[in-house]
C-alpha cells in the first residue's frame, strides 16, 4: 500500500533555528559528548602510552612487558585462574540452580539467601575471611578439618585455592544467570522426558543441559572476563607467593618506584583485548540465542520433580553449601573481628573475646574518610548515571537522530575494560593533564566509577524506556509537562540503592586512584590488610557486611532487583 | 484397566488464603477399560490436568490408589510410589513438549535409548520401532527434519508417535488439539481416533472442549471442581444430564422449575408454573419433590398455528429471534419463563408472534431441584 505523496509543509528557517538551539537539544549535546569522552578518551591514552614514545610508534612496551622473567608463568596461572573459577562457578551455579528450580529439594530460600553473597560480602572480604579458613597453619578448616582428615594442609594462597575462593564467589552470579535460564524452559519438555522413561540423570544431561546451551554459553563467557579482571583475590592469596596474574602484575607494575606506566599499559591493552574478545563474543551468543530461540517465556507453573532417593544427598548438598559460601565466611570475620590479635579459635580465645577492634574502626581516620568519600561518591555516581544514562537511552530507544547507534555502542565500550584497566587509563590522562586537576581528589575516583556504571546505566534505562512507552511521554506532554518533567518518571530513582552498593565494594577501579583522605571502604580494608592489622580490618568488615545488607534490603524493597543483582 | 480410587490432591493456596488449600483433585473414582478413550471433560481449573499428572507420576496425590491391571503404581495406605519414569505411561502434553534440539528421528528414539542396558534394542531394531512409529503417524518421510521445522500439526502427531513407541498400556493426552488452529483441530480429531481404534490403544483423553470430548470419547466423566459429576457414554451426558452443571456445561439447556405431580411408572407429570410436562426419568423422585425440568432448545419445535394445548405442548410468544447460519434461535416467552428454542433455518418466525412450543419427548431430563 503506498501512501499518498504529501507535501511537507515548509519549516520556517527561524523555527528551525529556535528548535536547534533549545535547552533540549543543548542536553543532548551534552550527553553524546560526555559519553563519548567518558569512553574514549581513556582508551585512547592508553593506546597512546602504551604504543608512543618520544613521539613514534612503537612496541617496546610491549617488548619490556613480555621479556620479564616469569611472563610465561604469569598469563599461564592467569588463565589456569580464570579457567579453573570458572568451571567451578559454572558447575556448581548450574547444579544448585537446577535443583532449585526444578526439583523438590528442601531449603530453596537458602539458596537465594546465599545468591546475595557476592552482593554483601565485598570480593575483598570474602577473600580474606577465606585466607582465615584455609591457610596453611592458622587457617581453622585446615586445623580443624582438613588436617586432621588428610595429614596435610590445603594451601589457599596456591592457584587451587584462588581458584576456589573465586569460583565460590562467582557460583552465585551463575546460579541466577541459569535459574533465569531454566524458569523460562518449558518444563515439559523435561516431563516429556520422564515420561518416555529417562531417568532423572538422563533427563539433565541429554534434555535440560542442551535446553540451556545458549545460559551456559554465556555464563561460561561472562565469568571468564570476570575473573580475567579480578584483582582481590590474586592480590590477597597470591601476592605474597609471587603468583602472577595480569591485574596483580599491573598493579606492582604501577606500584613499584618509579612506577612503570608503559610496561602497565603493555599489560593492561593484553588484558582489555581479552576481555573485549570475551563481551563481544557474548554479545553475538545472545543474539543468536535470541534469534534460534524455541523455548519461550510463558508464564509456566513451576513444576518440581521428585528427587525420590537423591532428596537426601541433594538437601545436605545445599545446606553444605549454605554453610560453605554464607556461614563460614562471616562467622570467621566476625570471630576475628572479637580478638585482640587474630588467632585461630580455641576455648581461650573464645571466652576472651573483645570489642575494641570496633571502637578502633570507629575512631580510625581511614575508616571515617573511607565511609564519607565512600557515601559521597556512591550517590554522586549514581545520580549521575542515572542522568546520563536516561538521556543517552532515550535518545537511542526515542530519537530518530542519525549516529544515535553510536551513543549506544560509546555507551556500552567501557563493558569491557576491567576496573584495573580503566585505573591505569585514567591514572594515564589525569597525570598527565595539569591543567585538569582532578589526580589526588574525589573526581578522579568519581569518574572512574562514572565510566564504569554507565553501560549498566544505560541497560536498564533503556529496558525501561522501552517498557514505559511513549504514550505516557506524550500524554505528559500534551498535559502540559516538559520535557524535564517526563524524564523523571522515565528515569527510574530505583537504580539508586543499587549502584551505592556497588561502589561501596568497588576495589578494582579505585586502588590505582585514591590518595591519602581520598580513600573509599574498600581501599580502606585493602591498607588495613597489607598493614596486618586483622581484627581490626573483620570488625570493618563486620560493619560493612551488616551496612550492606540494610542496603540491598532497601534495593529489593524498591524493585532495583535486576540492577543490584548484575552490576 | 486402570482404577482410581479415592484420588485427593491439595495445593498450598496463594500467600494471601494462608490456611486454605486448593483442592485440586477431591475423591476422585473411576475405572477405564480396556481399549476404550476415556474422556475428563470440564471447564478449565476443574482438575483434570491434575489428574492426569497423578496417573502419569508428574504430581504426587495426598490419598488414594492408582493401579493398572492389578499393578499398584501409588497407593498411599500400602506406601507404593513408582517414580514417572518407571510407570511406562505414554503421554502427549498440550505444548507438544517437542525437544527443539533434536530431530525428528532423535525425538522419537529418545525413549529407547534411554531403557535400562539390559532392554535397550539393538541399533536395527531401534530403527525400525521408530520408523514403524514415525508410519502409523504418517510422518516417516520427515525423519530427518529438524524437529522446529515442523508445523503444528506434524508437531502434534510427532509427539503422539514418541508416546506410543515404547507402546504403553495407557496412553495420557492432555489437551493435545488446543494448540492447533480450528480446521486442522476437526482433522486431527478424526485422526486421533483412528489411531486408537486401529491400534487398540487404552487412552484417558482431557479436554474442556465439549465437541472434541463427544466426538472422540467411547465414555465421558464431567469433572467440576475436583469431582466427578456424572461418567456416561457420550449420549446420555448429552441427553440425559445428571446435574444443571453437566447440562449447562454441555450445549445449551433450558432449566424449568417444578415439582413432581404424579407418576406411573418411569413416566413423570411435572407441574411448573408455566404448564404441564411429561417425563420419562430412570431416576426416583417422589410425588411432590422439587424438580428441574432441563430442556436442549433443538427439541422444541414452533408452530404459527395455535391449536391444542396439554402436557408438553404449551402456548408462548416469540420475543426475539437470531438467525444462526445453519439454524435460527428463537426466545419464546411462556408464563414468567423465556425459553430458548433452536429450529431449522426453514422456521423463522418474527417477533412477536403467538406461537405453539411442542416438547419432544427427548428434550426432557429430569434433575433434582438444588443440584
Ligand atoms: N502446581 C500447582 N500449584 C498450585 N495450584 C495448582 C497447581 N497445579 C494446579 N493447581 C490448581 O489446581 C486446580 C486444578 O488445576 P488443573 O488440574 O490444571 O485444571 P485443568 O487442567 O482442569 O484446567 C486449579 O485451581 C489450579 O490453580
Ligand atoms: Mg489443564
Amino acid at each position: 500500500m503506498a501512501a499518498p505523496a504529501v507535501a511537507r509543509p515548509p519549516i520556517i528557517r527561524t523555527e528551525r533555528l529556535r528548535r536547534l538551539a533549545s535547552g533540549r537539544n543543548a542536553i543532548v549535546a551534552l550527553v553524546a559528548l560526555l559519553v563519548a569522552y567518558l569512553s574514549l578518551v581513556p582508551l585512547g591514552f592508553l593506546l597512546w602510552q602504551t604504543f608512543v614514545r618520544g613521539g613514534h610508534l612503537t612496541l617496546a612496551s610491549f617488548r619490556e612487558a613480555y621479556s620479564e622473567t616469569g611472563l610465561f608463568d604469569m598469563t599461564a596461572n592467569s588463565f589456569a585462574f580464570a579457567a579453573g573459577s570458572t568451571a567451578l562457578a559454572v558447575v556448581v551455579g548450574t547444579g544448585l540452580a537446577h535443583l532449585v528450580v526444578r526439583t523438590d529439594v528442601p531449603f530453596k530460600p537458602l539458596m537465594f539467601a546465599a545468591s546475595l553473597v557476592p552482593l554483601i560480602i565485598p570480593g575483598i572480604l570474602h577473600t580474606i575471611a577465606w585466607f582465615f579458613l584455609l591457610s596453611p597453619e592458622i587457617g581453622v578448616l585446615n586445623l580443624h578439618f582438613i588436617h586432621p582428615l588428610t595429614g596435610h594442609d590445603f594451601n589457599v594462597t596456591s592457584i587451587p585455592g584462588m581458584i576456589l575462593v573465586e569460583g565460590l564467589h562467582l557460583a552465585p552470579l551463575v546460579f541466577l544467570l541459569m535459574v533465569a535460564s531454566f524458569r523460562s524452559m518449558d518444563p515439559s519438555l523435561e516431563e516429556s522426558a520422564v515420561m518416555s522413561g529417562a531417568p532423572l540423570r538422563s533427563v539433565f544431561f541429554r534434555i535440560t543441559l542442551p535446553l540451556a546451551r545458549p545460559a551456559l554459553y554465556a555464563a561460561i563467557l561472562i565469568m571468564a572476563v570476570r575473573t580475567l579482571e579480578s584483582f582481590e583475590v590474586p592480590a590477597v592469596l597470591g601476592l605474597n607467593q609471587h603468583i602472577w596474574v595480569f591485574t596483580s602484575r599491573i598493579w606492582s607494575t604501577l606500584n613499584a618506584v618509579p612506577p612503570d606506566y608503559s610496561t602497565a599499559g603493555a599489560y593492561a591493552m593484553s588484558l582489555l583485548v581479552l576481555t573485549t574478545i570475551g563481551v563481544f563474543w557474548h554479545g553475538r551468543l545472545a543474539n543468536r540465542a535470541r534469534a534460534y530461540q524455541t523455548v519461550t517465556g510463558k508464564g509456566f507453573r513451576p513444576r518440581a520433580i521428585p528427587l525420590g532417593k537423591w532428596k537426601w544427598p541433594a538437601t545436605v548438598l545445599i545446606l553444605a553449601y549454605f554453610v560453605v559460601s554464607v556461614v563460614l565466611p562471616l562467622a570467621i570475620l566476625f570471630y576475628a573481628s572479637t580478638q585482640q590479635f587474630y588467632s585461630p579459635p580455641t576455648h581461650y580465645t573464645l571466652t576472651h573475646l573483645t570489642w575494641d577492634n570496633y571502637k578502633t574502626v570507629y575512631h580510625d581516620p581511614l575508616v571515617r574518610h573511607g565511609f564519607k568519600n565512600s557515601l559521597i561518591l556512591g550517590l554522586g555516581t549514581a545520580t549521575a548515571v542515572m542522568l546520563i544514562a536516561a538521556v543517552a537511552s532515550w535518545i537511542v530507544v526515542r530519537t530518530r537522530l542519525r549516529g544515535r547507534w553510536l551513543i549506544d555502542n560509546l555507551a556500552f565500550l567501557p563493558l569491557t575494560i576491567p576496573g584495573l584497566v580503566l585505573g591505569v587509563a585514567i591514572l594515564s590522562i589525569y597525570l598527565r593533564t595539569p591543567w585538569l586537576p582532578v589526580y589526588g581528589t574525589l573526581w578522579i575516583l568519581f569518574i572512574a566509577y562514572l565510566t564504569r556504571y554507565i553501560p549498566y546505566g544505560m541497560r536498564y534505562s533503556s529496558t525501561s524506556m522501552f517498557q514505559i512507552g511513549r504514550e505516557l511521554e506524550e500524554s505528559a506532554q500534551m498535559s502540559g509537562a516538559g520535557w524535564f518533567q517526563v524524564f523523571r518518571r522515565i528515569v527510574l530513582p530505583l537504580l539508586m540503592p543499587g549502584f551505592v552498593v556497588v561502589s561501596v565494594r568497588e576495589l578494582g577501579s579505585s586502588v590505582l586512584l585514591y590518595s591519602p583522605g581520598r580513600e573509599v571502604l574498600s581501599i580502606a580494608i585493602w591498607e588495613m590488610w597489607r598493614n596486618g592489622q586483622f581484627p581490626e580490618l573483620c570488625a570493618l568488615g563486620v560493619l560493612m557486611v551488616g551496612g550492606l545488607v540494610v542496603l540491598v534490603g532497601v534495593a529489593y524493597k524498591l524493585g532495583a532487583r535486576i540492577g543490584v543483582r548484575e552490576a | 484397566m486402570l482404577t482410581i480410587r479415592n484420588l485427593v490432591k491439595t495445593f498450598g493456596a496463594a500467600r494471601s488464603e494462608k490456611h486454605k488449600r486448593v483442592h485440586a483433585v477431591d475423591d476422585l473414582n473411576f475405572d477405564v477399560r480396556e481399549g476404550e478413550l476415556f474422556t475428563l471433560l470440564g471447564p478449565s481449573g476443574c482438575g483434570k490436568t491434575t489428574t492426569l499428572r497423578c496417573i502419569a507420576g508428574l504430581e504426587m496425590p495426598d490419598r488414594g490408589e492408582i493401579a493398572i491391571d492389578g499393578r499398584v503404581l501409588f497407593s498411599s495406605e500400602k506406601r507404593v510410589r513408582i517414580p514417572a519414569n518407571e510407570r511406562g505411561l505414554g503421554m502427549v502434553f498440550q505444548s507438544y513438549a517437542i525437544w527443539p534440539h533434536m530431530n525428528v528421528f532423535k525425538n522419537v528414539a529418545f525413549p529407547l535409548r534411554v531403557m535400562p542396558r539390559k532392554q535397550r534394542p539393538s541399533k536395527r531394531e531401534l530403527k525400525e520401532r521408530v520408523e514403524r512409529a514415525l508410519t502409523v503417524v504418517r510422518l516417516d518421510h520427515l525423519a530427518d527434519r529438524q524437529a522446529t521445522d515442523l508445523s503444528g500439526g506434524q508437531q502434534q502427531r510427532l509427539a503422539l508417535a514418541r508416546a506410543l513407541v515404547l507402546e504403553p498400556p495407557l496412553l495420557l493426552l492432555d489437551e493435545p488439539l488446543s494448540n492447533l488452529d480450528a480446521k486442522l483441530r476437526e482433522e486431527m480429531r478424526f485422526e486421533l481416533k483412528r489411531l486408537q481404534r486401529e491400534l487398540g490403544i487404552t487412552g484417558i483423553y482431557v479436554t474442556h472442549d465439549q465437541v472434541e470430548a463427544l466426538a472422540m470419547s467411547n465414555r465421558v466423566a464431567v469433572m467440576r471442581d475436583g469431582k466427578i459429576e456424572q461418567i456416561d457414554h457420550p449420549r446420555a451426558v448429552y441427553e440425559r444430564p445428571r446435574s444443571r452443571f453437566v447440562a449447562d456445561f454441555i450445549g445449551t439447556s433450558n432449566f424449568i422449575d417444578g415439582t413432581v405431580e404424579s407418576r406411573e411408572g418411569g413416566t413423570y407429570v411435572v407441574d411448573t408454573d408455566a404448564g404441564k410436562l411429561r417425563i420419562t426419568s430412570d431416576k426416583e423422585y417422589s410425588v411432590g419433590a422439587p424438580v428441574v425440568v432441563t430442556a436442549r432448545p433443538e427439541h422444541i419445535e414452533l408452530n404459527t398455528s395455535l391449536n391444542g394445548v396439554g402436557p408438553n405442548v404449551w402456548r408462548g410468544r416469540v420475543e426475539a429471534r437470531a438467525f444462526l447460519g445453519e439454524v435460527v434461535d428463537h426466545v419464546v416467552s411462556v408464563g414468567p419463563h423465556e425459553l430458548r428454542a433452536r429450529c431449522n433455518s426453514k422456521v423463522s418466525i418474527p417477533a412477536p408472534t403467538e406461537v405453539t412450543l411442542r416438547f419432544h419427548e427427548e428434550a426432557f431430563s429430569l434433575i433434582p431441584a438444588g443440584e
